[in-house]
């Protein structure tokens, strides 16, 4: 390979002006695809952050009705049966015993099927321990967070408000929301007898941090409770309802001792919420919720978005590669007369082939690095003038190296195969032809 | 008798066969070579000399006939077989040099060693640079072609032509448009490197006089060999 690559340096150096204009014009090319990329990157973030606000990417709940619930739960009792049964039949062929517990099983599924609905309550997620963990050990899953969550009253002296009160294992829960970045006063602190509330309840109530008021909930005649830590959470209504307390506290005051009303999930990578919702839901009876449904209409927009910069990166790629093509067609003509005599001499078409392919990833290659640099310089310039209405910057600069791994890749990629046409016709020249110019 | 460096029987071309235009440009060449042997081929323009020379550098296929280069028939062998061959027991000279203009003399001349090997190494360099110094090129080793004047360059192209040691020079019209006092100098290093190598050299040449200083005389006529003669003993063995 030493003497391709010794010969596609030297035909690069020998072309200046022709090389440094469609390293320029890749260089330019990358930058624009980095800029763009991370330009939508920091928006979407931004946007999700701001919209989803500290909502969990995925939360698991009860079943809605209950009898459907338990029905659902009674058949995979059948599928468990029955599944059992073919275990069983596999290893022990001789005993059929299983078909009996599958019977019994579907007269309960019918029996069930009759009750009547009960009242609706506050419900736990059966086995949700067991539940959390499986999810911990789900691929994709970040952290975990069980909690309970009711209707409530916060009470101080006249003034009383309906909250939604939440009861939460702190270090789990922070994980998932991130919570404590909207803590504006005090901190996220939720020993017994602690609460943190919102900034327009405390105002509503007028108290402050190391302030008590009492919570109270329709069973439970409730508990005085210190004040330690205000939250913005950026939206009026839940700033005025959401109240955090410890998670065993929580489940006293809500008569559900030992329970947890709802997991809530975060996950890597926010945009596979509903492949991972969906692979929970195959293991588990209860309700699996992504954000992608419940806030479908912003995630339509993200994927829209995502779907045109592609595009547009695809359309500045191949005008790169194009460019990248006809500036080595010229090149092949341009030195015809030498690729002839480095054949006459004895060079295989191979490796007239290679130096020219080469010549296409070195093109590729300084256009990827220079281009990095340059959309980088891009998105620093962009984010230091252009500045969102709180006065924070408009674009969050994101060093993020997989975006310049795939820069590199992705431009060697289209460097050498917009070398391929040229190269092709320069290993294909008639070495006597070209010897006879 | 030593074995014969080439052999060629019934040799026929005919450019663009099967069309209108077709038109048979060499009519069965007969022709060995021996090794060490300096031969001049000559005839008049458009009788097919530059045709013969490619078939026996292997730059072009002949239509029919046989072709022994180096005791191996090669007609049938493939392109890249045939790109081997010429790396390993050929050197061409061109009346236009033909050197690489972004490489210096000096990488003009370990070209083919790069190509070979894989490599600069040493050696080749050592042995470039003895080339070099052979054409009389000693301090122009890093210049540039465009730098030297037409007989220099033409000296680097032997220079490269001889520097895997090839047992077969072939030079089409080498001292072409080059003054009369610079062909003489080219000729007389050919002449050189024939004696002190034993390098086969199979010459084009329009100049009698330069053709009357080699050890043979072929003369092409459209398209056939019209005369043979030897001139003078050989320099090589017998
Ligand atoms: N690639 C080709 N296609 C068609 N005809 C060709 C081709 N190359 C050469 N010829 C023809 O073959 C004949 C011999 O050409 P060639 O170049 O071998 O002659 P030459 O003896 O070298 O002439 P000169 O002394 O002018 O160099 C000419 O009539 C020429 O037109
Ligand atoms: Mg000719």
């Amino acid at each position: 390979m030493k003497f391709e690559w010794t010969v596609a340096l030297r035909f690069l150096r020998e072309g200046r002006m022709q090389t440094a204009l469609i390293i320029g014009g890749a260089t330019i090319g990358v930058g624009l695809i980095v800029l763009i990329t991370g330009l939508i990157n920091g928006l979407q973030g931004d946007l999700i952050r701001r919209t989803l606000g500290t909502l969990p990417h995925i939360v698991v709940r009860p079943p809605d009705e209950i009898n459907r619930g338990q029905l659902a739960q009674a058949q995979g009792g059948i599928g468990a049966a029955s599944a059992a049964a073919e275990k069983a039949r596999l290893s022990l062929p001789d005993i059929p015993s299983n078909a009996e517990a599958l019977a019994s099983t579907q007269r309960k599924v019918e029996a069930l099927a009759n009750t009547q609905a009960r009242a609706q309550r506050l419900r736990s997620i059966d086995q949700w321990q067991q539940l959390a963990a499986q999810i911990s050990a789900t691929p994709g899953v970040v952290a975990v967070s069980p909690n309970v969550s009711g209707a409530a009253l916060a009470l101080r002296g006249e003034a009383d408000k309906a909250v939604n009160l939440q009861g939460v294992e702190p270090a789990p829960f922070l994980r998932v929301t991130k919570f404590d970045e909207k803590i504006t006063a005090g901190t996220f602190q939720l020993n017994t007898g602690d609460i943190v509330i919102g900034t327009q309840l405390a105002k509503d109530l007028g108290v402050g941090i190391g302030d008590k008021l009492r919570i109270q909930t329709a069973r439970n005649a409730g508990d005085a409770f210190t004040v330690r830590g205000l939250f913005d959470a950026g939206n009026r209504d839940a700033n005025r309802r959401n109240v955090y307390v410890n998670f065993r506290t929580g489940q006293s005051l809500l008569d559900l001792a030992g329970g947890a009303s709802n997991i809530d999930i975060s996950i890597e990578d926010v945009f596979r919420a509903e492949e991972v919702a969906k692979a929970l839901r195959q293991r588990t009876d209860q309700q699996v919720e992504s954000w992608i449904e419940t806030s479908s209409q912003l995630f339509v927009a993200i994927s829209n978005q995502t779907f045109f910069t592609r595009l547009i990166r695809i359309f500045v790629a191949v005008i790169v590669a194009v460019g990248i093509t006809s500036v080595l067609v010229v090149s092949v003509v341009q030195k015809q007369k030498e690729i002839g005599i480095l054949r006459a001499m004895g060079a295989a078409r191979g490796a007239i082939l290679r130096v020219f392919l080469l010549q296409g990833a070195v093109i590729g290659l300084a256009g990827a690095i220079l281009g990095s640099g340059f959309g980088t310089l891009l998105m620093a310039f962009i984010s230091r003038v252009f500045k969102s209405p709180d006065g924070s910057a408009f674009l969050r600069l994101q060093i993020a190296p997989e975006l310049y791994a795939a820069a590199v890749g992705i431009s060697l990629v289209f460097g050498v195969l917009a070398a391929i046409m040229p190269a092709r016709r320069a290993a294909s020249l008639d070495p006597a032809q070209a010897i006879r110019i | 008798m030593s074995q014969p460096i080439l052999a060629l029987k019934g040799v026929r071309k005919t450019y663009n066969a099967g069309t209108d235009v077709a038109q048979e440009v060499l009519h069965g060449i007969d022709l060995e070579l021996q090794s060490g042997e300096f031969v001049a081929l000559i005839g008049p323009s458009g009788s097919g000399k530059s045709t013969l020379l490619n078939i026996i550098g292997l730059l072009e296929p002949a239509t029919s006939g046989s072709y022994r280069l180096d005791g191996r028939e090669v007609t049938q062998l493939s392109e890249d077989e045939m790109t081997r061959a010429r790396l390993e027991t050929l050197g061409f000279v061109f009346q236009f040099h033909h050197l690489l203009p972004a490489f210096s003399a000096l990488e003009n001349v370990q070209i083919p060693g790069l190509m070979r090997d894989g490599s600069y190494t040493p050696e080749r360099r050592a042995e470039a640079l003895r080339l070099l110094e052979a054409v009389g090129l000693k301090g122009a080793e890093q210049k540039k072609p465009a730098q030297l004047s037409g007989g220099m360059q033409q000296r680097v192209a032997i220079a490269r032509a001889l520097a895997l040691s090839p047992k077969l020079v072939l030079a089409d019209e080498p001292t072409g448009n080059l003054d009369t006092k610079t062909a003489d100098d080219i000729f007389a290093l050919l002449r050189r490197f024939n004696q002190e190598r034993g390098t086969a050299l199979l010459v084009v040449t329009h100049d009698a006089d330069l053709a009357a200083r080699c050890d043979r005389v072929v003369r092409l006529v459209d398209g056939v060999i019209a005369e043979d003669k030897l001139i003078h003993a050989s320099a090589a063995p017998v």
